[in-house]
């Protein structure tokens, strides 16, 4: 009878089960890599100038990491504005292209053409413009053209995505431009942002990582090129330890990203349902099936069976 | 309302409609019944204003006072629910593009809530709804500004038999409380006899009104009226009208 105590009501064991099985699993796999990768590479005896053993580069972390938390900072600093300034600037443009079919016409091609042309080819020329005195401003330039154009077509495949239907309403209600931007064609946006944000964050880590490779020596400090430099000095251990703080960081945007958009979109959006679903539907399909048939008093009584078979189901092995 | 001589001609030479006339008196439940394609859709849409006519006079209710919208209420064949908003928000829009507040708002939108049983889901977003739902959402959204006329676009044709069968009979309670005009697209002979006091009749190419029957059975009407020789007497003589509008 203490099978009871778990049930759809109060799902908290399920969902904790969940969440655990969730971080647990990818835990252990690393873990399991981790042990294999320092076995086989003291089993083989490979030379730590090609691929040293995890202990090594944990302990060269260690060692160095003031040094490596500064070189991390500054890719960060660099990431985040850049994608800020492509969220920014992707969302205003996006919007300001779609309310007008002439600018989209004219500004769009110009657009591609930015996303088109490689960054690499561009590099040079943004940081003789900005001077050398100020690479951090060129490469932050350069990691937000990259991140730019996915904010800026998602955001305008967005607000063209409003429902027809919905359309006819709000023309129905005589709404004003500003109330069909504000409550209709930017809340159906909303997903596509989020979307493109997601990718531009990711694209934003990439493009500071090939700027600050590209810009080249001197004023660049950040994690891309402290794995050039240790690469130079063939001291392997310190590049992965680099390369494992970049992993990391950006292993942590992308987590960010994936928990905004969960908590924007998860109420409505078909995207964020897989988990949610099945409670829900559970909490509503007795009210629902009431109303439609008619039989309020037989709720109850179905609603205890269902979570039998629920329950049996899950918990058989 | 009253639409006279109403023609609709696309840009491509297609006649849509052909002089229509049309007068519906406050208070009645006006069907307009005929095959796919004979422009009772695109009647719908002239007189919600959502289509421009290209000849002919459209006659609404509100047309004297300055600001006319919530005079009309629409409800489209698909519900056409705003995804990100709960079953309140979604109901409260329409005033919401009035102008109102929330606050001012609130009373008019639970009462239609409730006059569309479905007071146990305002904070219930429309996906957690079955299709019969959120067509009473859709239909609660029409109402709450309290309009005069009614438009409805064969607003139960997506919806199993069972729930459509529930619907009629709720849509006839409200109607018969908040005594608005409805004008009602269907291709559903049934459904027509069942729910008007007159059915217009229509055929296509070009889309023209070839009759109307008046039905003259008192409300309200039930379960029984449906079982009834004269449902079925009403029945025969709607779709002898609707094969000759077939022709």
């Amino acid at each position: 009878m203490t099978d009871l105590a778990v049930s759809p009501s109060n799902p908290t064991p399920v969902k904790w089960r969940r969440a655990a099985a969730e971080t647990a699993a990818p835990a252990l796999g690393g873990v399991i890599f981790l042990i294999a990768w320092e076995a086989l590479v003291s089993h083989f005896q490979v030379s730590r100038f090609i691929l040293p053993p995890p202990s090594a580069i944990i302990v060269k972390m260690v060692d160095e990491f003031p040094s490596l938390l500064s070189a991390l900072g500054f890719t960060a600093s660099i990431t985040v504005c850049a994608f800020v300034a492509a969220l920014v600037s992707g969302v205003t443009l996006g919007v300001l292209l779609t309310q007008n079919k002439q600018v989209e016409r004219i500004l769009w091609p110009y657009a591609v053409a930015l996303q088109v042309t490689p960054m690499v080819a561009i590099a040079p020329l943004v940081v003789i413009w900005v001077g050398l005195n100020r690479v951090w401003l060129g490469l932050m330039i350069l990691a937000w053209i990259v991140a730019f154009f996915p904010m800026l077509s998602n955001t305008a495949v967005g607000m063209k995505s409003a429902d027809h239907g919905l359309r006819n309403v709000f023309s129905l209600y005589k709404a004003t431009r500003w109330q069909r931007f504000r409550y209709l064609q930017l809340p159906s946006a909303l997903p596509f942002i989020l979307a493109g944000a997601r990718i531009s964050s990711g694209l934003s880590v990439i493009g500071a990582v090939v700027a600050e490779f590209v810009a080249g020596a001197g004023n660049a400090t950040g994690l891309a090129w402290t794995i050039v430099e240790s690469g130079a000095m063939l001291d392997v251990a310190r590049m992965f330890a680099a390369l494992f703080m970049l992993s990391a960081f950006g292993l942590t945007i992308w987590f960010i990203m994936a928990k905004v958009q969960h908590a924007l979109l998860s109420r409505w959006h078909e995207s964020e349902l897989v988990q949610r679903v099945d409670d829900e539907r559970r909490k509503h399909r007795y009210a629902r099936h009431a109303l439609d048939t008619g039989k309020t008093n037989r709720a109850p009584q179905r609603r205890r069976q269902d979570l039998w078979q629920w329950h049996s189901c899950s918990s058989r092995p | 309302m009253r639409l006279s001589g109403v023609d609709k001609i696309y840009g491509n030479g297609t006649v849509a409609l052909r002089d229509l006339n049309l007068k519906v008196q406050p208070g009645e439940f006006v069907s307009l019944l005929g095959p796919s394609g004979c422009g009772k859709s695109t009647a719908l849409r002239i007189v919600a204003d959502l289509g421009q006519h290209t000849a002919g006079r459209v006659d609404r209710p509100g047309d004297d006072v300055t600001d006319a919208r919530g005079e009309i209420g629409f409800v489209f064949q698909e519900p056409h629910l705003m995804p990100w908003a709960t079953v309140f928000d979604n109901i409260f829009l329409p005033l919401k593009l009035a102008g109102k507040s929330k606050n001012a708002a609130r009373d008019d939108v639970l009462s239609v809530i409730e006059m569309v049983g479905l007071q146990n889901f305002a904070n219930a977003y429309p996906r957690e709804l079955s299709g019969g739902m959120k067509m009473r959402v859709s239909i609660a959204r029409a109402l709450v500004t309290k309009p005069k006329l009614l438009l409805m676009d064969e607003p139960f044709a997506a919806l199993d038999e069972i729930t459509r069968n529930r619907l009629s009979n709720d849509l006839l309670r409200i109607w018969a409380s908040t005594s608005s005009t409805v004008m009602f697209v269907t291709h559903s002979v049934y459904e027509s006899v069942f729910l008007s006091s007159r059915i217009v009749v229509m055929a296509a190419r070009p889309g023209r009104i070839i009759g109307e029957i008046p039905i003259e059975r008192a409300y309200p009407r039930d379960a029984e009226y449906r079982l009834s020789p004269e449902y079925a007497g009403y029945c025969r003589d709607v779709s002898a009208l609707l094969n000759k509008a077939m022709e």
